[in-house]
């Protein structure tokens, strides 16, 4: 690491590096454990097919989760992240199957606010498709 | 069925403590990936200034999806979990999260109305310590599908 990234380093257009993440089943029961959301649309197939969905669908919130973590391995410093907030506009189907559902975080400084905070919008897509809208996040930089 | 608006401002009482602790803060961190030793190991989140482990942003769900659902629970609210989607989530946070926190979560109804027949709830819920030091506030809005 080279240290938490600071104020002076960013201006509006500054791009954050590109992350690509999996989810597995296998993921999703772990997170459904450690978060406490045991809703079955996130591990039954049959659950999930009954109620239109396309299959078994990863937790919005542990999509987000993902999101947060690319801001937090660029910043270095999670309490940094002072505001953060997400629309789920569309679910991320998850196959049964070892490669899973890839999720790709894109995000940009995309306004300078008093008190040395900034705001980052977020693209986050998965398949191609926009999975989250009106993602951002404010961070506090020294 | 459509949303009362008299039911925006409704506050629930506050919930029992809940006790973050080390362990727990690691496995959501391993369930999210996320390798960070801010997130395991005290010294390290110590040399950081924080006084014990901290948790991930997203860690606050864990305990304030809970006290949301005390709204879904409430007989005037009236509306059907099969159906709830969650719409959108933010959080506020005045300071992370942190091993030893004893957090009280009090939700209150921010906003209520249908659109299109599909029922729209925001829910707030406030974290606090014990002693009232506000640490986190959870805004998730939920969607009823018609």
């Amino acid at each position: 690491m080279s240290g938490p990234v600071r104020l002076a380093d960013v201006a509006v257009g500054t791009a954050l590096p590109e992350q690509l993440y999996r989810i597995t089943r296998a993921d999703l029961v772990r997170y459904a454990g450690a978060s406490g959301d045991f809703n079955p649309i996130h591990w039954n197939e049959r659950v999930a097919t009954e109620v239109g969905l396309p299959g078994v669908i990863a937790h919005g919130m542990f999509t987000m989760a993902l999101a947060g973590r690319a801001v937090t391995d660029w910043t270095g410093d999670p309490a940094a992240l002072v505001e953060f907030q997400v629309r789920f506009g569309r679910p991320v189907p998850v196959p049964d199957d070892d490669a899973g559902a890839e999720v790709t975080v894109r995000g940009t400084v995309a306004a300078l606010l008093d008190d040395g905070r900034v705001r980052v919008d977020l693209a986050v897509t998965s398949g191609g498709e926009k999975v989250l809208s009106l993602a951002r996040a404010v961070l506090r930089l020294l | 069925m459509a949303l009362d608006r008299e039911l925006v401002g409704r506050s629930y009482p506050p919930s029992a403590v809940y006790e973050v602790g080390r362990a727990k803060i690691a496995e959501f961190a391993t369930a999210i990936g996320d390798p960070s030793p801010l997130y395991r190991d005290a010294g390290a989140a110590r040399a950081a200034g924080h006084p014990d482990v901290i948790a991930p942003p997203t860690f606050a769900i864990a305990v304030t999806l809970e006290a949301a659902m005390v709204v879904l629970a409430d007989p005037e609210v009236a509306i059907d979990y099969s159906r709830v989607v969650h719409g959108e989530q933010r959080f506020a946070h005045h300071r992370p999260i942190r091993a030893g926190d004893r957090l009280v979560a009090t939700t209150t109804i921010d906003a209520a109305r249908t659109v299109a027949g599909n029922d729209l709830l925001t829910a707030r819920v406030d974290l606090t310590t014990e002693d009232g030091e506000a640490v986190c506030t959870a805004t998730s809005m939920l969607v009823a599908r018609a």
